[in-house]
């Protein structure tokens, strides 16, 4: 199949969906690929550096979707691109289908196939393809490094001969990729940071990134398995609350990055004007969600502004296409690794397997239908998070009853086994004579003296125990010792062999017992 | 003959050897605790042969001598691997010394009884006891000898098929004749046929039969139980040759081996309920062999089992910042302690938190860990027992699990139909990352499957736990 690229429409694009290293990959894969002329230019890879990687460089958007089978974009198409699209061809790009109802219908009417980058399913086996999440990694480093480049002052604190700088205090709201990778950067910057996420079970996450968790008292908690990981609309209460920890937080806080989306809305309003005007002055907001509206109300979309109290309000929206050469790298690779499941057999031939969960979930229109949205993956994307079952805490006078209603408990079992035990005795020495018994009160408080002897002694030194135990058991040598003297000859061998073989387990026992204590060694 | 003098060295020792388990409690004072358990022995020795078996003295001095230089030999030449080996096969020496000490004093008190009341009193030692004794207690001495030489018969073939199964020289697995438990059963009843038979004047046929029957019981209960529960089955046997000497102890009236053998006795029997409560397990089921039975299907794994190299293991090892070790018996066997050691001896010299965790029940002796660990020298205030470390493994960066199996086995917690369920088990994969060195894809010596190899965060490192180890090393720097 030839698959190639085309330079991007949109105005401030400057990323490419193939570069000369995926070239490389796809053509392995048994592909031709194919550039338009300039299309790596503002990413830093020149028509030369194609043209060495094997790829056919071609002068003009048309020249190139005329002769290709699969057109890699990274932007949605416009119109006029989606008016250039063949019947069977293969578009493969973001594409927002929510969104874009119309451009989908477009694309269906030319009979085109579109695989949308953006609507990968979040399934492990998919993550090398999640060009959402490769993006977002982008962005939220990038918006840490935009923040740094408007705010006047240091990120980490210092004690200098000059004075002393407190360091900077960021706050993370939404603890998605693109969140997590602004904490990471913040945090290497040596920022305090904090993050607040709607789902709980990311507080595990944002803790690993070395970022405090805002804690939110609320009962009902989102389970974020059952949205594919992604977060969903709260509840008016739950945003209420929200909303309130957020006026708590904002005079204390330097740098906001907004990055809270909820899939096929728009952005949701979390940071409003009166937390802006606490925000002490100097102080920016980078609002990551601004395509989508903005988590700011502030936020004008690809402007930089500032309020009237002298906070700063970033809303670009191309943080991904800052980063061209570095974007370009990781999307380009995504498409790659989407085409290697599209060509399972690595001969150039693409198998379109609709029933491939991953690539069912992608693709948009196929065959002169639209397959969006699609149905529910066979595959769980995260497993559903088990109900955390909760310890009820025992109050002092419960505690207190559990401890009486244990010492009876012990008390009635020790005085039963003490009763039965002396009754029994007391009804051997009904029977027994004398002289047995006397003996076997000896066995008794032996027996007894053993057992509070043993409970003492410390697991590791358990097989010592035991060796010196047999060693001890040889004890048995007296016996034989007493009989030696006495009697006919079968006697006289039999104990003869006892005390020979007690012998070897006394030195034998003791020895070993010995050895392994002297082993036992503090560091 | 002074019998005070003796009964007084008997109280002697018999305080020392209570001071020497009581001892066991702590490593320190351990190593005194030893030297009480000489002193107290050569003490109720020297005070026998002074007393009560003044006869043939020398003999006993020359055989003492004799048995004692080849136990020295034996003690000083055998690896601390094969130390449950050398305990078992001890242990059938106490046993077979029980049954002849028991079958004297049937001959014994025969003799006696057919002496005339003149040649009583003129006999001395043990005879002149059994010569003072009345018709109800000498009934009650046959019934004790009787007891002693049938628990010392158990103990005898017992612990050879322990010694056997340890030293590998009996295969490990649970083996029963047809008929299993009932045969079992079946000689018991015998054996108690055949003490209303001696009582009633049986003679010694009936000894002689019930030894044999109960050589049958040692040696069919200890083939039915699996070598996984071979630690048990060594200190249920301890306490058998205790309760052999105690009961001997009765039957020859003398209150010291009366003692001694009921404080080897009941810490026998400790130990054993210790271990089987740590193993969540009855000791009846144990006893009676096997494992019980399960009541459904086990849990299916989803997964594979993916390798790993020394170089993938040692490169995780120097980034980490705490590693737990977990040995087992694999580590015995493949005697790798020395190199466990050496890694980690490197490993705390980078600084690296590095602390050992050992299940009760790993290896084939309580305590079997701890000996080898304390052999290669690893100081032991860095080695743990479950419940102290297991909590810490979720902070760990990097738990190694060295030939153990059952107890690194998830099942135990979530499959509710595992053989194992309810076990308690170390929690290595909670762990970030785990290292299973192991020699091939089998199953432990349960034969239970272990969902751990399975887990994302487990990478298997095949191989001969020593071999692996020892290329680890030159790459840990």
């Amino acid at each position: 199949m030839k698959i190639g690229a085309p330079r991007e429409t949109f105005e401030g694009e400057a990323r490419v969906a193939m570069t000369p290293d995926s070239a490389l990959q796809l053509q392995k894969l048994g592909h031709q690929c194919f550039v338009q002329s300039g299309a790596g230019a503002a990413a830093g890879f020149s028509d030369a550096l194609y043209a060495a990687a094997g790829v056919t460089v071609v002068p003009t958007a048309a020249d190139l979707l005329d002769a290709v089978d699969i057109v890699a974009k990274v932007r949605p198409p416009s119109e006029a691109e989606a008016g250039m699209l063949k019947k069977g061809q293969t578009l493969i790009s973001f594409f927002y289908p929510a969104q874009n109802k119309a451009l989908l219908e477009a694309c269906k009417d030319r009979g085109a196939t579109v695989i949308a980058m953006d609507m990968v399913p979040r399934i492990s086996r998919a993550q090398k393809m999640d060009a959402l999440s490769s993006m977002a990694n982008i962005a939220g480093y990038r918006a840490v490094i935009e923040a740094g480049n408007n705010f006047g002052r240091f990120f980490t604190g210092q004690v200098t001969a000059a004075g002393k700088v407190p360091p900077a205090k960021v706050l993370v709201v939404g603890a998605g990729v693109a969140g997590l990778a602004a904490i990471g950067t913040a945090t290497s910057l040596g920022a305090i940071v904090h993050a607040f996420d709607v789902r709980p079970e990311v507080a595990e996450q944002i803790e690993s990134m070395g970022a405090s968790f805002v804690f939110l008292e609320f009962e009902e908690a989102q389970d974020g398995a059952a949205t594919g990981g992604y977060a969903a609309p709260s509840s008016p209460e739950f945003r209420e609350k929200q909303l309130a920890k957020f006026r708590e937080l904002a005079p204390e806080m330097d740098i906001v990055i907004t990055t809270a989306l909820i899939p096929g809305r728009d952005a949701p309003k979390l940071w409003l004007a009166d937390m802006v005007a606490m925000m002490k002055p100097g102080s920016v907001i980078v609002d990551l969600a601004a395509e989508r509206g903005g988590n700011c109300d502030l936020t004008v979309p690809d402007q930089r502004i500032v309020s009237d109290n002298g906070v700063i309000v970033i809303g670009y929206t191309d943080f991904p296409s800052r980063m061209a050469a570095q974007a370009s790298t990781l999307y380009s690779t995504n498409v790659r690794h989407m085409m290697a499941d599209l060509t399972p057999a690595k001969d150039g031939v693409v198998n379109h397997n609709m029933e491939d969960d991953v690539i069912r979930g992608a693709t948009v229109t196929h065959e002169g239908a639209i397959t969006f949205p699609p149905p529910p993956p066979k595959v769980q994307a995260i497993a559903a998070a088990k109900p955390r079952e909760k310890v009820k805490e025992p109050t002092p006078e419960e505690k207190r009853a559990a401890e009486r209603a244990a010492f009876r408990a012990q008390t009635r079992s020790q005085v039963t086994l003490l009763t039965l035990g002396g009754a029994l005795i007391l009804l051997a020495g009904l029977y027994a004579p004398a002289s047995f018994m006397s003996h076997f009160i000896v066995f008794v408080l032996a027996v007894f003296v053993g057992f509070q002897v043993i409970w003492n002694v410390s697991h590791s030194l358990h097989t010592p125990l035991m060796a010196i135990t047999n060693a001890i058991s040889s004890i048995i040598i007296l016996g034989a010792l007493m009989q030696i003297g006495s009697g006919s000859f079968l006697v006289i061998l039999l104990a003869a062999l006892s005390v020979f073989m007690a012998g070897i387990n006394i030195f034998g026992g003791f020895m070993v017992t010995r050895r392994m204590l002297a082993m036992f060694q503090k560091s | 003959m002074d019998h005070g003098f003796t009964t007084a060295a008997y109280v002697v020792a018999a305080v020392l050897f209570i001071l020497s388990l009581g001892g066991l409690s702590g490593q320190e004072s351990a190593k005194r605790a030893v030297w009480y358990g000489i002193f107290g022995m050569a003490l109720a020795v020297a005070a026998t042969l002074y007393g009560p078996g003044f006869g043939l003295w020398w003999l006993s001095v020359a055989l003492i001598a004799g048995g004692g230089a080849i136990g020295w030999v034996v003690a000083q030449r055998v690896q601390m691997t094969e130390m449950p080996q050398l305990v078992a096969a001890m242990h059938s020496l106490v046993g077979l010394a029980a049954v002849f000490i028991g079958f004297n004093a049937h001959i014994e008190a025969a003799n006696v009884a057919a002496m005339d009341e003149a040649a009583r009193a003129a006999v001395e030692g043990f005879a002149a006891v059994l010569a003072h004794k009345t018709p109800v207690e000498l009934s009650i001495l046959r019934v004790e000898l009787f007891l002693g030489v049938f628990i010392g018969a158990v103990t005898f073939t017992g612990s050879v098929i322990a010694f056997g199964k340890l030293a590998g020289k009996v295969d490990g697995k649970a083996r029963k004749l047809p008929g299993g438990h009932v045969l079992n059963a079946g000689a018991a009843i015998g054996s108690i046929l055949l003490l209303l038979v001696y009582l009633n004047g049986g003679g010694m046929w009936a000894l002689l039969l019930m030894t044999l029957l109960a050589f049958f019981i040692g040696y069919h209960l200890i083939m039915g139980i699996g070598g996984a529960d071979m630690p048990v089955v060594v200190s249920m046997l301890n306490s058998y040759s205790g309760w052999a000497a105690a009961a001997i102890g009765f039957s020859l009236s003398n209150d010291l081996l009366i003692v001694v053998g009921a404080l080897v006795g009941s810490s026998g029997a400790i130990l054993s309920y210790i271990m089987c409560k740590a193993m969540n397990r009855s000791f009846i089921s144990v006893i009676l062999g096997g494992f019980g039975n399960t009541t459904g299907p086990a849990m299916e794994i989803a997964g594979e089992q993916i390798a790993i190299d020394a170089e993938g293991v040692a490169a995780a090892l120097n980034d980490a910042d705490s590693v737990i070790i977990i040995p087992g018996y694999g580590m015995a066997v493949a005697q790798a302690q020395q190199s466990v050691s050496e890694l980690t001896r490197k490993l705390r010299a980078k600084g690296k938190n590095v602390r050992f965790a050992i299940h009760p029940v790993a290896g084939r002796l309580p305590g079997h860990m701890n000996v080898l660990l304390a052999e290669a020298k690893v100081p032991y205030d860095i080695v743990l027992e479950m419940d102290e470390i297991n909590e810490d493994f979720p902070e760990t960066d990097v738990a190694i699990v060295i030939g153990s199996n059952d107890i690194v086995n998830p099942a135990a917690q979530e499959d509710p139909n595992s053989p194992i369920a309810g076990m308690p088990v170390l929690e290595c994969w909670k762990a970030k990352q785990v290292f299973v060195s192991k020699r091939g894809q089998g199953t432990g010596y349960s034969g239970i499957e272990n969902p751990l190899f399975y887990k994302e965060n487990t990478r298997m490192f095949y191989g001969d736990a020593k071999k692996s180890l020892d290329s680890l090393l030159p790459m840990i720097e």
